[in-house]
């Protein structure tokens, strides 16, 4: 049929149905709005075309981007009548942390509680760790290796270094094994409970590949499970012979992710670990599956009231520490997450915003990849316009790692600072002295997950004598 | 010859002892008595030493490995040269689960049998196992060479990287991406300098050789179970 034909044919169904649809404009009938589907959002209908065109999962680095409880739903009291403050600028409040007092000759000691994660070379640029371990040395606190070793210049700028006992085993050796200040096993990662790490080809530069012993080039997937233990009881003789190794001199910790924290915690102190570092699902990694990211894991604010009372029951509260990270930004979630039991945090992500990762800066090329500032996270691809996620030595160059670290070194004070800021209107000489009953909550969820009274009640779900 | 009786010393007094052992000492040659299945027995080492164990061990025994001969005089438990560097390790009788874990160097010896997991993730250890290996052996290995003069169980060199695997008998099953390849001139050549040094009399004229695939190098949603 030809053009014209088609038309008028349209034309005719149009006036036919004009005189039965009930929004018809020209009886002056109101129109809905039209509404986008809560199920089918934008980002999901996108994820599933992207996921109709390629056949592969999405991979990405970061932690998980939904809302979920957060120390942002929780709030300090303050001062009052029957708690006095102490004065913010004059009157003392600590910040000194001494971890894996338990059984290491060495304990490592903290200026601030406030640690570097473990991030890799290899996720991570040289300039990158590099300026992690300047800022971390300034700011007198420890920064911490990752999947595939530890490099020269990452121990040399790091004046304490945890280095990390991964599955993968990239990298161990023992001579850098007693150069550590601390050794971290890691069992679990919050991004990623029950995964292996992920170093695409893109970035398995000849460095990297060597470091790691493995070709050039390929998509390096690391194992999930240590190869050489199975369960606790095999765990407590690891631990013995990493002890063994180094002289029982350095603490060591056991990094957990955020899934049963109440057993881990516990089978981490029978096993005989100095420090539990428990990871929220808001914390970071260089790269994995975005369902994975999203959907395995829990918030780090309903998995510390968990620990701190397998420590509890234990009676190893404060004799085994813990460490705490997943989505710590703030002097305020410092304190809250001491105040809730932890001994110290850990920064990841935060830490590398610090170091100009997602900055508005680089908005042009962010947009050139298909994105923008602040939502960038395709970390494995080794583009990172801020030079920090990457190998390529030209990008990597945009860091400079003395700047880098300053940047750093200045976040870190903030943070210091606006917890002890908090602290003091609390009443507290000490950020180890806040508590949970310097707390409230500003939802039922934060305040069943945090065990502290739902703002204006005496009262949280779950709380013994009462009844929901 | 030094001789330790862990009847009387603990294992820290004992690891102290020859760990502080370095290059120019004189002390060369030990013994250690009573072991009692103790576990990370000589873990650590890193001095050209010689140390025989007079009895079978625990976990990890001569774990990290460097420079030093260890000798057992028994059998092993797991993890048995975990993560050597260099050096040797000799087990008279057999060794449980994960044998030379992720081994770096050096030279694994088992005069009798290893268990699963033998030589899993080995990063350039030579492993050589006189009796049989058990299944998973040499999962996700980087590089070195596994030589089993027995057979081998399920699942051999499953994920396997650039290790090399020699079986001289039979072989259950082969992983994901394990490929029997070609004996060339240079294999035997490797395969007979690891048998004299292990002291085994097997011919390398009667193993097979087991490699990568090389297919699993880049993601391949194909590949994926």
């Amino acid at each position: 049929m030809d053009r014209l034909g088609s038309y008028i044919i349209l034309i005719l169904i149009m006036l036919i149905k004009g005189n039965w649809m009930k929004d018809d404009q020209s009886k002056n009938i109101p129109r809905t709005d039209p509404v986008q589907s809560a199920t089918f959002s934008s980002a999901i209908n996108s994820e599933i075309r992207r996921a109709a065109a390629t056949g592969i999962y999405d991979i990405r680095g970061g932690g998980a981007k939904r809302k979920v409880p957060h120390f942002d739903d929780l709030l300090f009291l303050g001062a009052s009548i029957s708690r006095y403050p102490l004065e913010g600028y004059r009157e003392k409040c600590e910040t000194k942390v001494l971890l894996g007092t338990r059984f290491a000759k060495n304990p490592m000691e903290l200026d601030i509680p406030i640690t570097i994660a473990g991030m890799s070379f290899g996720a991570l640029s040289g300039p990158a760790k590099e300026a992690l371990g300047r800022g971390a040395t300034l700011s007198g606190t420890s920064t911490t290796t990752g999947d595939g070793g530890m490099t020269a210049e990452e121990r040399n700028h790091s004046q304490k270094l945890v280095y990390q006992y991964l599955p993968s085993r990239y990298g161990m050796n023992p001579d850098d094994l007693r150069k550590a200040d601390a050794i971290e096993i890691v069992v679990g990662q919050g991004a990623k409970p029950g995964g292996g790490g992920m170093l695409l080809g893109q970035k398995i530069t000849d460095r990297v590949a060597q470091m790691r012993n493995l070709p050039q080039g390929i998509d390096q997937r690391s194992s999930c499970r240590h190869p050489d233990w199975t369960g606790p009881d095999d765990l407590e003789i690891k631990i013995l012979e990493l002890r063994e190794i180094t002289g029982w001199k350095v603490p060591i910790y056991l990094k957990i992710a955020a899934s049963r924290p109440y057993f881990d915690t516990s089978l981490a102190v029978k096993a005989g670990a100095d420090v539990v570092v428990l990871d929220g699902m808001q914390g970071g990694t260089a790269a994995t599956q975005d369902v994975f990211i999203e959907h395995v894991g829990q918030p780090i604010l309903s998995s510390i009231r968990e620990a701190v009372r397998a420590l509890q029951d234990l009676g190893m509260h404060r004799e085994v520490q813990l460490i705490v990270s997943g989505g710590v930004r703030t002097g305020a979630d410092v304190a809250k997450a001491i105040a809730l039991g932890a001994d110290a945090v850990s920064i990841g992500t935060a830490a590398l915003i610090a170091l100009g990762d997602n900055d508005p800066k680089f908005e042009s090329e962010y947009q050139a990849l298909g994105t923008t500032a602040g939502a960038y996270d395709d970390w494995h691809q080794g583009k990172d316009p801020a030079g920090i996620t990457t190998q390529d030595p030209e990008l990597a160059l945009r860091l400079n790692p003395i700047e880098g670290g300053r940047r750093l070194s200045n976040y870190l004070k903030v943070l210091t600072l606006e917890a002890q800021t908090i602290a003091r209107a609390c009443g507290k000489n000490h950020l180890h002295n806040l508590e949970p009953e310097d707390l409230c909550a500003l939802t039922l969820e934060s305040a069943a997950m945090a065990r502290v009274p739902l703002a204006g009640t005496d009262w949280w779900p779950g709380k013994s004598g009462s009844t929901f | 010859m030094q001789k330790i009786d862990l009847e009387n010393k603990s294992l820290r007094e004992l690891n102290a002892e020859l760990q502080a052992q370095n290059s120019s000492t004189t002390q060369k040659v030990w013994e250690v008595i009573n072991p009692k299945g103790g576990h990370a027995i000589a873990a650590g080492l890193n001095a050209p030493i010689d140390v025989t164990v007079k009895g079978s061990t625990g976990y990890y025994l001569a774990g990290m490995n460097q420079l030093a001969t260890v000798r057992v005089e028994g059998s092993v438990g797991p993890g048995v040269a975990e993560n050597m560097m260099s050096g040797c390790v000799i087990v008279g009788g057999d060794a449980s689960q994960y044998a030379g874990a992720t081994g770096n160097g050096g030279l694994l010896v088992v005069k009798g049998n290893a268990s699963s997991r033998c030589g899993i993730s080995m990063k350039g250890i030579d492993i050589v196992v006189f009796g049989n290996i058990g299944h998973m052996s040499a999962f996700m290995g980087q590089s070195g060479n596994l030589v089993v003069c027995g057979n081998a169980g399920d699942a051999l060199g499953d994920s396997l990287y650039e290790a090399k695997i020699f079986v001289r008998g039979s072989v259950k099953s082969l992983g994901a991406d394990c490929v029997e390849k070609e004996m060339r001139t240079e294999h035997l050549k490797l395969l007979e300098e690891l048998l004299k040094k292990s002291g085994s009399d097997a011919k390398p004229e009667e193993f097979r050789r087991y490699g990568s695939a090389r297919k699993l190098y880049n993601f391949n949603i194909d590949n994926a179970y």
